[in-house]
């Protein structure tokens, strides 16, 4: 296997930038990771070797005449998540409704990712619409866990993180509407950051639940997010919800939090996500964590979030309602799949949406038509908004006495693959602890804080709006200390794939 | 699921799922209703919690950022072409995308 896949991005980008190493070869070493292991993994939907290596082509040339690189990330591989539109692959959102769906359009990140110079190798596996927490509800099968391939990654950027914990990608994109960036992150070891909402383009990102949805980036380390941070966040014109504020410079703050000195900095210790009824060794991890956050000279204070013991409910309902909505544009007339029987425009779009839609898509389908329906609608629609004021209304009292706040991602380690998938609920309390970030708008992130039974798990660490900066800073300290008291990232421990 | 429908909580019938299908333009299976009545009822149950929070005086909040209108310059922009417009399209004819039959025979 080659040495170049076990680099992380900032490391691969300065031996291709001193022109070391190719960034052909670069793309190439991926490639061969990819057809080796993902046979058993599945983290991809679709590879673009050709695209991948021309694209990876124009750099070295660009380089070799000398020129600067297009960004600091310029020859690295990555992977995208198959939600967002590519005008020279299919984009299929994991769903039989998009089957073979090529757009005639390109997404703003995937046209910042190629003004960027980085290498799309391809698109990644995911929960249908971003609609899941185990990457078991995609239409093309589901994505395994490289630390143990009989659990689920996570969802629903579960292809994602696999990808990167596999080694076949040192970057990806996934999204995040109630914790998909940051629960696969957990999952997989991996790190994994949602930005605040508006801070980057969801144009051409096929929507899940609009006011939720955010892009970002899934990496290995700290750093290696920040850096891709940049490329993607800014602000874009072509949509109306995007924040036209610059982007907070992520990398300086990766960069200084390495250093390992968070004093004077106060982090807020949320008493409702404290880890009453999580897994004894998720529990562990986490006070360990907190400990190791104390070392770094952090001045930890205990913060309440009364509201956000309702986030989950209002979630549940603000989440299908969008949805429902959203997905009413696949009617079997302008693109996607058309099913072939039905006497009327309307029973060719109920049978198509009866073959083209996954199980958890209908039940979200049907929940959000319900919420929304008049008699109900007050009560549970118009009710969910107000949680929703209450839980930002949590949050700025908390900022008010903490810079950051954590706990950990996610209540449980990964599991097995097959045990929730029938029962929605059980489902959807994974999702817990990385809610109430979306509902508010505010930026939160995963990094890997140890193993529990042998199965990696994550801290969260969010901030207000706009403050990505003291966020990163906080989990590059964190990952620099845990690398240093570990003797190496937590990410060289993933067993080897077996094809 | 008129105005004066049951208190919130009810258990969800076949019939009510049957009913919601038809308005979010799904075709369901018979089993398919069971399934659904089953699991929407669980969940409905669960994040029914909101109403014991939120009092009346609290706004709603639809959006985390404050929305406002964005407006651009008028001016002309290329759009995607009619050919790729078209594209993905199940069915085209003459420029269009075709379609199955809108208004019933009877009409």
């Amino acid at each position: 296997m080659s040495e170049l896949i076990r680099l992380t991005a900032a490391e691969l980008a300065e031996k291709i930038h001193s022109r070391e190493v190719s960034a052909v070869e670069a793309a190439q070493a991926h490639l061969d990771r990819i057809a080796a292991v993902d046979g058993r993994v599945h983290a991809f939907l679709h590879i673009g070797s050709e695209a991948a290596l021309a694209s990876a082509e124009r750099v070295d040339a660009a380089l070799a005449r000398g020129a600067a690189p297009a960004s600091p990330l310029a020859g690295v591989p990555l992977a995208l998540k198959d939600v967002f539109t590519t005008s020279d692959m299919p984009t299929t959102c994991g769903s039989k409704i998009l089957e073979g769906w090529q757009p005639p359009y390109d997404a703003t990140v995937t046209e910042r990712l190629r003004a960027a110079g980085v290498t799309v190798l391809g698109k990644t596996n995911m929960d249908e619409f971003a609609m899941g927490s185990s990457t078991e509800h995609s239409a093309y099968g589901v994505t395994r866990n490289p630390w143990d391939t009989t659990r689920v990654p996570g969802g629903s950027g579960g292809g994602s993180a696999a990808a990167l914990a596999a080694y076949e990608a040192p970057l990806a994109i996934g999204t995040d509407t109630g914790g998909s960036i940051r629960q696969p992150a957990a999952f997989t070891g991996t790190v994994g950051v949602k930005p605040t909402y508006g801070g980057v383009s969801r144009y051409g990102l096929v929507a899940c639940a609009s006011s939720l949805d955010q892009a970002g980036p899934c990496a290995r380390t700290v750093l290696d997010a920040a850096l891709l941070h940049e490329v993607i966040a800014g602000h874009d014109p072509r949509d109306s919800t995007s924040i036209d504020r610059p982007v907070p410079d992520v990398v300086a703050a990766a960069r200084s939090g390495a250093r390992g000195d968070l004093s004077g900095l106060r982090v807020g210790v949320v008493r409702e996500l404290g880890g009453e009824g999580y897994q004894p060794g998720v529990r562990a991890a986490y006070e360990a964590s907190l400990r190791l956050l104390e070392k770094l000279g952090a001045e930890m204070v205990e913060v309440s979030c009364p509201h956000f013991e309702y986030g989950l409910a209002a979630y549940y309902l603000i989440l299908p309602s969008e949805v429902s909505s959203n997905l009413a544009r696949f009617d079997a007339m302008r693109y996607g799949l058309r099913a072939a029987e039905g006497r009327s425009a309307e029973e060719v779009m109920a049978n198509t949406r009866e073959q083209g839609f996954g199980a958890e898509a209908k039940r979200r389908i049907m929940l959000g038509t319900y919420a929304l329906s008049s008699g109900y609608y007050d009560a549970y629609y118009g009710q969910a908004q107000k949680v929703r004021t209450l839980i930002s209304r949590d949050f700025a009292k908390a900022f008010e006495q903490a810079d950051v706040l954590v706990s950990p991602t996610t209540p449980t380690v990964p599991f097995p693959i097959g045990d929730k998938v029938d029962d929605p609920l059980a489902m959807y309390l994974n999702d817990l602890a990385t809610i109430p970030t979306n509902l508010a708008g505010v930026t939160g992130m995963s990094v890997p804080s140890g193993l529990a039974d042998g199965l990696p798990v994550g801290l969260q660490v969010m901030a207000p709006a706009l403050g990505e900066a003291v966020m990163y800073r906080v989990g590059a300290a964190f990952e620099a200390a845990r690398d240093a008291d570990e003797g190496g990232p937590l990410i060289a421990r993933v067993p080897e794939v077996s094809a | 699921m008129t105005a004066d429908s049951p208190a919130p909580g009810g258990a969800i019938t076949r019939d009510e799922v049957a009913h919601l299908a038809r308005l979010a333009r799904l075709a369901v299976t018979e089993e398919e209703l069971d399934v659904f009545a089953g699991q929407l009822d669980v969940i409905i149950g669960a994040v029914a919690r909101v109403g014991e929070v939120a009092a009346d005086d609290i706004p709603p909040t639809s959006h985390a950022v404050p929305l406002e209108n964005v407006f651009r310059p008028d001016e002309h922009r290329p759009g995607l072409s009619q050919e790729q417009a078209l594209a993905g399209a199940p069915a085209a004819e003459d420029g269009r995308f075709m379609v199955p039959r809108i208004l019933g025979e009877e009409q």
